[in-house]
């Protein structure tokens, strides 16, 4: 598709290397977000972002309403867990998660009022410290999929000089339109949350980065960005859109030139990396106090009676989102939990969603193949698409080897298991399994 | 609704490109088409029978020793097929059968399957072959076919590259030296008409070749060209920049058959950008140096295995660095 990038918007400043081409499939992009029917019953597993699982701070029998607090803990990387409808809590214990990882949860039946929790109220932001304190508060991790606790993000030292805010719209994996509908609809919100970050965190710079396959996303925070005087140090940024592109390191690169060294962070080189959804949730969050009790979903994939992109309460299992959606037209034979490319596959659709959650994707048999493993026939295709200048294939070789020294040599952690490199094995290497494996074989090493 | 089905669960990504290892390879079989038509107009239907079994014996040869060895059948992924047309393509029409039988099994179970099979192998089974048969039936591995005769007769000249040699060693060249020679027209070195083995012979359908492995993007050009490259930059001063010598020098033997076909090998060529170039230069450098001063009769074969058992060695030397990773001369001058 040919693009011509609007006036006033950025090139990307330096185009990563590596990536595969995949096919887009988006094919909900022109699909408005739509709210889904209160569920009945929820769940809130108490683990649902990277860090300290959080505790039940309610017990059974407990009448709780929407954006009441379920589950915290004093730990700093963690954040707070919210009830996402108005009901009674009638159970407390072991759930399963999507990835069929058990952790406690807690089980809230609905009365379907959906009543508002009183002590919701806006956040009075006084200091950068309270600004992170809300953000705690509010129980937000990275939308996006990743699901780390955005305050721990936004607490970064003083000295770390972050200089400019990249704000992620990349929306690189297949399928999934929720990024570009909060462009869309939401763009007001994203604005004013940036301005905010700006604010409290003395970030100079912003740049809102989106794949170059969307002018429509260009156009619509165009006309708010003039609507909100918003300065001209909020720049757009275009970019080419190969798959990994949003993630994190790749992010810093194309907006700012600047690399992530391996182990480092982006604030290492003065960046914050923020998904689009995550800041325009901020900017809800700050005026209205709602915490993250919903958010948008893509559901969509070839056993699909009605893709759709929905706003669903967490918590609400898998299986009644997609009746939402219509049900199966066909029989389904691998239903995906996030994207293809770093998704990942449910065991069962009686699993709740979660906040890092942003598609679910389901598969009819004969979409959802895989391709016969082979032996690897050295073409390079992997190393040639390892957007970490990783060489898959000799990884592969020193992990069944258990060659721990030329695994750290060759720089193994720094893989980041986008499956840039599965995707393009024309052997149907698993190299992304291959990869964990190799970082287990060195974590074990290490402990020795 | 829940469901009782059981759902498959795998590790990401969920979605793959298109391309098969069966793919690949026929895509190359594809490539070397062009050149086996050329050789049937050139050299007569022999060609046909040659490579026809030696592509048979390829096959069988693969089939039956995963059978021995208890390994899953890789037949099906045609690279014996590419194999057995190497194979064919590196012999002359004349060559009798059982001696090209003989190399095939020999290209297959010792020089691949013996190495564990696709993609483990250290040097191309085809050329190992072919200097395999080149020590063992000297002569029959040096008779040509004239072509248009579509005869077994066999050509008592001797082959453009003889004779280019021994202009190169009579001393100064310039463009009269080639005047009177025994030599075909450049031309018709373009074309194929000239002595040689059956597939390397015609150059207009090598490259048609490479350019569909180009397009299909089976191939990057890097090899090709580092190899072809530093050939024609040693040929260009060594022939008192002479270009009827240097052409001469590209068109004969077995150089473009080389580095189109044998030096890409995927196995046995590195897989980094770096590594490739020193793989392509090391590949150009030898054979030059064979061909001027070496008493071998050809040098591409020698100079693509030389640099094929050096593979592992360049691929340690270009390793690429992970993502970040910041060189230590840049380190220190910060530190400064
Ligand atoms: S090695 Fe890791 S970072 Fe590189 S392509 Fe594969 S999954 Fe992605
Ligand atoms: S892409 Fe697959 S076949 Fe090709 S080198 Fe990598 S692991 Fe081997």
């Amino acid at each position: 598709m040919s693009f011509k990038r609007p006036e006033g918007v950025l090139k990307a400043v330096k185009q990563v290397r590596g990536g595969v081409h995949v096919s887009h499939h988006k094919n909900t992009a022109e699909l408005p977000v739509v709210r889904i029917n209160p569920p009945q019953k929820i769940v809130l597993p108490m683990q649902q972002h990277i860090g300290a699982p959080c505790e039940p701070v309610v017990k059974v029998g407990d009448i709780v309403s929407v954006g009441q607090v379920v589950g915290d803990t004093d730990k700093f990387v963690s954040a707070p867990i919210h009830s996402s409808v108005s009901g009674k809590v009638v159970a407390v214990g072991d759930v399963n998660l999507p990835s069929g990882v058990v952790t406690k949860g807690v089980t809230i039946e609905s009365d379907g009022e959906m009543r508002q929790y009183e002590g919701i109220k806006p956040p009075v932001v006084e200091t950068r410290e309270d600004f992170v304190k809300a953000v705690r508060e509010s129980g937000l991790v990275g939308l996006g999929g990743a699901g780390f606790p955005t305050h721990v993000k936004l607490a970064f030292p003083k000295e770390k000089n972050i200089d400019t805010l990249v704000i992620n719209a990349a929306e690189c994996e297949p399928y999934i339109t929720v990024d570009y509908r909060e462009c869309l609809e939401n763009s007001k919100n994203i604005i004013s949350g940036i301005q905010l970050m700006q604010k409290w965190l003395e970030i100079p710079n912003v740049i809102i980065a989106i794949e170059d396959n969307k002018p429509q996303a260009f156009k619509a925070l165009q006309d708010i960005a003039g609507e909100f005087k918003v300065k001209d140090n909020v720049k757009l940024m275009t970019l080419k859109s190969v798959y990994p592109q949003g993630a994190e390191k790749m992010m810093v690169q194309s907006a700012t030139g600047r690399r992530v060294p391996p182990g480092k962070l982006p604030a290492d080189v003065g960046c914050l990396v923020m998904n689009v959804a995550s800041a325009a949730f901020i900017g809800r969050y700050m005026r209205t106090g709602r915490p993250l009790v919903s958010r948008s979903m893509t559901v969509d994939g070839s056993a699909i009676k009605e893709p759709k992109n929905v706003r669903v309460p967490i918590g609400t299992s898998i299986s009644e989102i997609i009746e939402f959606c219509g049900g199966f037209k066909e029989e389904p034979e691998k239903i995906l939990s996030g994207g293809p490319m770093m998704g990942m596959a449910v065991f069962s659709t009686d699993v709740p969603m979660i906040k890092s959650n942003n598609a679910i994707l389901a598969f009819a048999k004969g979409d959802a193949e895989l391709k016969k493993e082979r032996d690897c026939i050295r073409c390079g295709r992997c190393a040639q698409a390892c957007p970490m200048s990783l060489m898959p294939t000799l990884i592969e070789r020193y992990a069944k080897i258990g060659d721990v020294e030329r695994l750290n040599k060759i720089g193994i952690n720094v893989c980041m298991e986008c499956g840039s490199c599965a995707y393009s094995c024309p052997a149907g290497k698993p190299l992304v399994q291959y990869m964990r494996l190799a970082k287990s074989v060195v974590r074990e090493a290490a402990k020795k | 609704m829940i469901l009782d089905k059981k759902l498959s669960v795998s590790a990401s990504p969920h979605d793959h490109s298109k391309d098969t290892v069966t793919r690949i390879m026929l895509d190359v079989v594809i490539a070397l088409v062009p050149s086996l038509i050329a050789a049937v107009f050139l050299f007569g239907p022999q060609t046909l029978i040659v490579s026809a079994v030696s592509v048979g014996t390829c096959v069988v040869a693969e089939y039956f020793s995963r059978i021995v060895m208890k390994r899953h059948q890789t037949v099906g992924d045609l690279s014996a097929v590419v194999t057995g047309l190497l194979i064919a393509f590196n012999v002359p029409t004349s060559m009798p059968l059982w001696m090209v039988m003989l190399g095939d099994v020999f290209a297959i179970v010792v020089v691949k399957q013996m190495f564990g099979g696709i993609g483990m192998n250290f040097v191309n089974p085809a050329l190992a072959t072919r200097i395999m048969l080149i020590a063992s039936f000297p002569t029959k591995m040096a008779e040509w076919n004239a072509p248009f005769t579509w005869k077994n007769e066999v050509m008592t000249t001797a082959s453009p590259l003889a004779e280019i040699k021994n202009i190169y060693r009579s001393g100064a060249i310039s463009n009269a030296s080639f005047e009177g020679k025994d030599l075909p027209s450049l031309l018709d070195m373009f074309l194929g008409k000239r002595a040689g083995s059956l597939g390397e012979v015609c150059a207009i359908a090598l490259i048609i070749g490479l350019i569909y492995l180009l397009a299909r993007k089976v191939i990057k050009i890097t090899i090709p060209l580092a190899y072809v490259g530093s050939f024609a930059v040693i040929m260009f001063i060594a022939g008192g920049f002479n270009l009827t010598f240097l052409a001469y020098h590209i068109l004969s033997g077995g150089l473009l058959l080389g580095a189109i076909f044998m030096a890409t090998d995927y196995t046995t060529s590195p897989i980094n950008f770096k590594g490739q170039i020193i793989f392509g230069v090391g590949c150009g450098v030898i054979t030059a140096l064979i061909r001027l001063f070496g008493n071998l009769p050809e040098g591409v074969s020698f100079a693509i295995i030389l640099m094929n058992i050096l593979v592992p060695h360049i691929e340690h030397l270009t390793t690429p660095k992970p993502f970040g990773t910041v060189k230590e001369k840049k380190v220190k001058e910060a530190k400064e």
